[in-house]
């Protein structure tokens, strides 16, 4: 592989651009591999670079039945924080976020990582107490966070209407070293690498069968043939059920559209991310001037990769309340993504009832920021067949043992 | 947007009359009961890619639960029916195998 560099923007900038390479192998697959992840998205990637990084497993095959990052890894809202009030979560959150303060140069592609600074709206007094009381846990958990006073928000956003007439802000939990990732660049960078260290990265190859003997993974049957294997990581988010129904067991999740929508290009307004929980919201301002929006999730389950016009009306609705100048600013995109929600809204990374089959999903609306962080357990528990310290609390077995890591409840998060 | 008829006031309801309540049919299991069974019961879901049945309730107008069967994939909607019962009547299975002959059928 090329490193990519301004040395090298300079070298083909006088040979008129012809020394590029593909930034990523298409190869057909091989008859067998060592380890088999299903699902070419970010957590499907990062998984297979930290396996060949932490573990020098290089001899894996990443198959993905779309192409490479066009799931829920090209349709988020690209946020990165790790303000968590559970410790399993805090933990792994401040994993991923700390990765990738430095993914831009241990992949050598630029993931255009801002840490702009994510705050999240304290609009009624018990999400005054809440946030405080995360802030406090925060602090005990190495995360550095802060409650911010009405005036403070106000200074950090001056576009905002602190004094709203149904909602005014009250605070705001503030965590400065969050921010925004490009996240196309995310899946691009860790195939880049992934191809480098020699693993086969399949598109538009299906999953349609799992093999299985003695109570373990064989192989899966796809669309290109049969391809055998040792073990199997399952990271197909929306879809993890329907994997789950192949290999024969099932999953405490549901799969439910979450939107997001774009305005116009316009100048610069806001360099910070703001949630607003309470009403639904949060916004940003993506570095083309687009003001980046997304809100709750639909209220049924669906896989259509698009989602219910009234929630889109809600979030915008709430918005202009609290940015009054948002309300003459044309939309230019909607989408939607398939986003798979377990019962306590955190993740599952798992050992499964079928051997040598891993399953890492259920990251419900908050699959982007976790990518490294979730990789990076992911890889240790395919690698060593026992899950390590970051993804220990997140077993599947959590909800026979009434063990759970309750994010929605507890902190009122949306993700 | 989804649009319900409410089996009970007869009213074509709109998505946001209405709040979802996630799968029907589901098999209660209280004190006493196995932990597989209980935690099957309180967390595990179908989820199907396809032919859902679904509790709903007509929140802004009756007020009333009500089932309804609706496909996952293509957001169509087979009929609603009343809540008092524990599996769907033949008339809305019925309904799904007319335009899904190959539909394994209820389970």
């Amino acid at each position: 592989m090329r490193r990519y560099s301004a040395f090298a923007i300079a070298r083909e900038g006088v040979r008129y651009h012809q020394g590029w390479e593909r930034a990523w192998k298409s190869p057909t697959p091989k008859k067998k591999y060592d380890v088999v992840i299903v699902g070419a998205g970010g957590h499907g990637l990062a998984t297979a670079f930290y396996l060949g990084k932490n573990f020098g497993i290089t001899n894996v095959a990443i198959i993905e039945k779309g192409w490479l990052g066009g799931g829920n890894t090209g349709r988020n809202t690209t946020i990165i924080r790790s303000n968590y009030l559970q410790d399993p979560s805090a933990a792994i959150y401040e994993k991923a976020r700390s990765l990738y303060e430095t993914m831009s140069q241990d992949l050598n592609y630029n993931v255009m990582f801002s840490p702009r600074g994510v705050m999240m709206l304290a609009q009624t007094h018990h999400e005054v107490r809440g946030y405080q009381r995360t802030a406090h846990a925060n602090a005990l958990q190495g995360v550095k966070t802060e409650f911010i006073s009405p005036q403070k928000v106000k200074e950090l956003v001056p576009i905002m209407n602190i004094n709203g007439p149904r909602y005014p802000v009250l605070g705001a939990l503030w965590q400065e070293r969050a921010g925004t990732a490009r996240h196309d660049a995310v899946a691009w960078g860790y195939a880049r690498a992934c191809s480098d260290m020699g693993m086969d990265i399949i598109q538009k190859c299906e999953v349609t069968g799992v093999d299985q003997a003695d109570g373990k993974v064989t192989g899966v049957q796809t669309t290109l043939g049969d391809i055998a294997c040792d073990k199997m990581a399952i990271v197909v988010a929306g879809n993890s059920g329907h994997l789950a129904e192949m290999s024969g067991f099932r999953l405490p999740m549901e799969s439910v559209a979450l939107q997001a929508l774009v305005s116009e290009p316009i100048k610069p307004c806001m360099d910070v991310v703001v949630m607003a929980n309470t009403v639904h919201g949060y916004m940003s301002q993506s570095d083309k001037g687009e003001m980046v929006i997304g809100g709750g999730t639909d209220a049924f389950n669906n896989y259509t990769q698009r989602g219910s016009f009234h929630h889109i009306e809600e979030t915008v609705r709430a918005l202009v309340e609290t940015f009054p100048m948002v309300s003459r600013l044309k939309m230019l995109r909607q989408w939607g993504g398939i986003v798979d929600v377990t019962g306590d809204r955190s993740p599952i990374i798992s050992k499964t009832p079928l051997g040598n089959t891993f399953i890492n999903a259920g990251w419900g609306t908050g699959g982007f920021k976790s990518i490294p962080g979730s990789g990076w357990a992911m890889a240790e528990l395919v690698a060593k067949g026992e899950p390590g310290p970051l993804a220990a609390e997140f077993g599947m077995n959590r909800f026979t043992e009434g063990r759970f890591i309750d994010e929605s409840v507890a902190a009122g998060v949306a993700h | 947007m989804l649009v319900l008829e409410c089996p009970y006031c007869g009213v074509m309801a709109d998505e946001s009359d209405l709040h979802g309540g996630g799968e029907a049919h589901l098999k209660r299991f209280g004190p006493g009961s196995s932990d597989d069974d209980f935690e099957t019961y309180l967390f595990m879901r179908k989820n199907p890619k396809g032919v859902h049945f679904e509790r709903w309730r007509h929140v802004s107008g009756c007020g009333k639960w009500f089932h309804a069967a609706r496909n996952t994939m293509t957001l169509e909607v087979y009929g609603t029916y009343s809540a008092q019962t524990y599996e769907p009547p033949q008339d809305i299975i019925d309904a799904v195998k007319a335009k899904h002959p190959e539909w394994e059928g209820y389970k």
